[in-house]
């Protein structure tokens, strides 16, 4: 008996050395630069031109001038509008062609060609894909030469100078980039569902329907819910795409500004003091948003 | 089971928000300096033995790096500077020193970012990495020129008597708080008023500048045409931020004074009007550089006029392309109604610098010397920071510009040159006038309610972006 144990344990060992490889690149690039952040956060710290001005202990002042004015929750609803434009027809397409893809009875063809295609926009870099819209969509820009010579608008429509549509567009390209990236992973979600609950419906009469939301969602849900939370972790991360859009500015009145832009907007004078509180409110309503997402999809799982 | 299950999918869905997290975070503490290997054989600039030798002596370092955002200087060096041997696109020979060009756009603060970071690297970087040579525009110049990494041009052992012929305008740029004098540039840039040659003949018969400047000689005659123009047809600027730098440059108050934020009536004076000339339909909001601005570069754009410098006539305005208005010659040039400068590039010597003799010759020859100078003007249209060369080259009837028609703007350029003044410059110039620009841009669509609120946006960008800066 005590032989085993010893067994054990000496296997064990080898599971620790596995682990280390990973905890030295956790810790290295991850953790402590985490725990800097906060640090620096309670400092006054950044560049004035090419002189460094600090460090000098502030305790919380950077965060009282970070909720001073209110701004930093106008961009945080910024960011979430714009990820809510952009997911929900996301999530809705993803799960309409995940659901085609996965049954048998469609009998599609050419299923692999497309879905590829539906991943090929992810494969563009966001940047790339940012300066394309911004060319398609200026004011003197083909959509609005086409829009005009059909007679649809009188003259061109400033794109980027309407909160409406410039939100819109930011959203547009984030569920352009990303809904083939969701399908897929949907997709493996309903895959591994066994046929035999299928069967099963169809011997008792189920319509597709009934199938869809009684069989395939309940079990999709683990899926779901790590597609919602990577996808929000996502989006309150936005950045690349608006940044380039709309050049920095977050136009019109700063209505496209993401929290991300904003913490760039701070690293202009390298203030890693503001920059370092923006991180940590960024962490916490991170940390916040995933509990509820979490919750709130796994309440009566039990 | 179920509880451990939940329990680790939660912790894992949280440490993948925390990694994602830390990854927004500041990534400027990578201060990778390199090995200081050589650090005890740091061969200070020897101001003592100013020796005559026109090229490197044999004591001083190797390597000549040099830092700038685009072609230009490294053109002007390739073509005019004795003794330069073109190697490949970044790098180049003189005599035995090789010479690295470190091209940085100037993009999203890309090159100054850049240029700061081995800056503050400078003293512990080995001699061979050491900067050597930067160079500056007048917007953020004073950044690095009221510092000590910018060595003093009296201790490259270049005299006042040399500089005598500069403009002086171009040295105030480059003179810290103390009076020394930090760098120096072979160009100025006055500014004219660039218009179209066949709008000016559809307008009023004839596309001669002293005709063409009585339309355009005050503001409220700029705008009075703008509206004339407007009626058949044409925009009187391509964007409503053409005539910005006319407005900045006549300011009598800094932006920054005392550390506090002011800012000069002239800007909320350039604010109102092109507001007007935009809801008039005379302009548009686009962005300097943008496709908006660019469309007037050819004649279906329709665009009457543009401020701008000898640089912009020549180096921007497409004149490479057939289709182009600056092609077929098609613009002239005339004063406008304000005098005004843009651009223009400074040359420093980065304190810690191997090698002295040769970025005092480099210098020394693009700036002062004479032939060189007259070689610029007539191989580039440049114009140089030469007064004596500049009234003689606007003497000169054989001399013309293509892109202006044959027409030689140089009279009008020594003139306008006189007149500028710099002494309401600060070192935050480039960051205020740009988010002026962009907050002011939301104001002309009809963003803002008001003027004032324009500038309480305005304000709080400045704090975000300055931190150092008081804004009340």
């Amino acid at each position: 008996m005590r032989s085993q144990n010893k067994n054990v344990v000496r296997y064990n060992r080898w599971g620790y050395i596995f682990l280390v490889p990973f905890l030295v690149v956790f810790i290295i690039f991850q953790l402590i630069p985490l725990i800097s952040t906060f640090y620096n956060s309670f400092f006054k710290h950044f560049f004035d031109g090419i002189i460094e001005i600090g460090p000098n202990f502030i305790g919380l002042d950077n965060y009282k001038s970070l909720f001073k004015g209110g701004e930093i929750w106008k961009y945080f609803k910024n960011t979430m509008v714009m990820w809510i434009i952009g997911f929900i027809p996301q999530i809705l397409l993803s799960l309409l062609l995940a659901a085609w893809f996965s049954n048998p009875s469609l009998h599609l063809k050419g299923k692999p060609f497309f879905q590829t295609v539906i991943y090929l926009p992810n494969l563009i870099m966001a940047s790339a894909f940012a300066m394309l819209f911004f060319t398609l969509f200026s004011d003197i820009g083909p959509i609005n030469s086409m829009l005009v010579d059909l007679g649809i608008f009188k003259e061109a429509y400033k794109f980027l100078g309407h909160t409406g549509s410039a939100r819109g567009l930011v959203g547009f390209m984030n569920f352009i980039m990303w809904f083939g990236n969701t399908t897929i992973l949907l997709l493996a979600g309903m895959l591994g569902i066994d046929t035999s609950l299928y069967e099963a419906a169809e011997v008792d009469g189920a319509t597709s329907n009934q199938v869809f939301f009684k069989i395939t969602l309940p079990i999709l849900r683990p899926i779901l819910v790590y597609v919602m939370i990577t996808s929000m972790i996502g989006g309150l991360q936005m950045f690349d795409v608006p940044q380039i859009l709309t050049n920095g500015t977050g136009q019109p009145t700063r209505t496209t500004m993401t929290l991300i832009m904003f913490l760039n907007k701070h690293l202009y004078s390298k203030n890693y003091g503001m920059g370092g509180a923006l991180s940590v409110f960024l962490f916490f309503i991170t940390g916040i948003l995933s509990l509820i997402i979490f919750r709130f999809n796994t309440k009566g799982d039990k | 089971m179920k509880k451990i299950k939940k329990a680790m999918a939660l912790s894992l869905a949280v440490a993948m928000g925390l990694s994602l997290v830390a990854c927004g975070d500041k990534k400027s503490d990578d201060t990778t300096t390199a090995a200081p290997t050589t650090e005890a054989e740091n061969t200070e600039a020897t101001g003592g033995d100013a020796t005559d030798a026109p090229v490197a002596t044999a004591d001083e370092g190797k390597v000549l790096n040099i830092y700038c955002w685009n072609e230009e200087f490294k053109s002007r060096v390739t073509a005019h500077y004795p003794g330069y041997e073109e190697v490949d696109a970044t790098s180049g020979k003189i005599g035995d020193v090789d010479v690295k060009w470190n091209i940085t756009p100037s993009t999203d603060n890309a090159y100054q970012n850049n240029l700061d970071q081995q800056l503050l690297n400078q003293e512990s970087a080995a001699a061979d990495d050491k900067i050597d040579m930067f160079l500056v525009e007048a917007d953020y110049a004073l950044k690095y020129v009221d510092t000590d990494y910018t060595m003093s041009v009296a201790d490259l052992g270049i005299t006042d008597a040399e500089l005598a012929e500069q403009y002086q305008y171009t040295k105030d740029v480059m003179t810290d708080s103390n009076g020394v004098l930090k760098g120096l540039s072979w160009q100025a840039c006055p500014g004219v008023l660039i218009y179209s040659r066949d709008v000016a003949k559809d307008m009023w018969g004839t596309d001669d500048p002293a005709t063409v400047q009585e339309h355009v000689k005050d503001w409220a005659t700029f705008y009075a045409t703008g509206a004339e123009l407007k009626a058949k047809g044409y925009k009187l600027t391509a964007t409503v931020n053409d005539s910005y730098r006319v407005y900045s440059n006549n300011v009598s108050s800094k932006w920054v004074e005392d550390g506090k934020l002011n800012i000069d009536p002239r800007f909320k004076e350039w604010a109102e009007a092109e507001k007007a000339s935009y809801e008039a339909g005379q302009t548009t909001t686009g962005g300097l550089w943008g496709d908006e601005w660019s469309t007037g570069f050819y004649p279906e754009g329709k665009v009457f006029a543009y401020f701008g410098p000898a640089w912009l006539i020549d180096f921007c305005m497409a004149a490479d392309d057939e289709k182009s208005i600056a092609h077929a010659g098609g613009w002239a040039a005339t004063t406008g109604p304000e005098g005004f400068f843009w651009g223009g590039t400074w040359i420093c010597a980065a304190t810690g610098t191997d090698n002295p003799t040769i970025v005092a010759d480099i210098m020394r020859q693009l700036t002062t010397n004479v032939d060189i100078m007259t070689g610029i003007v007539k191989d580039d249209n440049d114009f140089v920071n030469n007064k004596s060369a500049m009234e003689a080259m606007a003497a000169d009837t054989s001399y013309g510009d293509a892109v202006l028609g044959g027409q030689n703007a140089l009279g009008m350029f020594c003139e306008g040159v006189e007149k500028i003044d710099l002494s309401n410059i600060s070192s935050y110039d480039q960051g205020c006038n740009e988010e002026f620009q962009n907050v002011m841009t939301d104001y002309f669509q009809g963003n803002y309610a008001s003027y004032d609120e324009a500038i309480e946006v305005f304000k709080s960008n400045i704090q975000e972006k300055y931190p150092a800066i008081t804004v009340e």
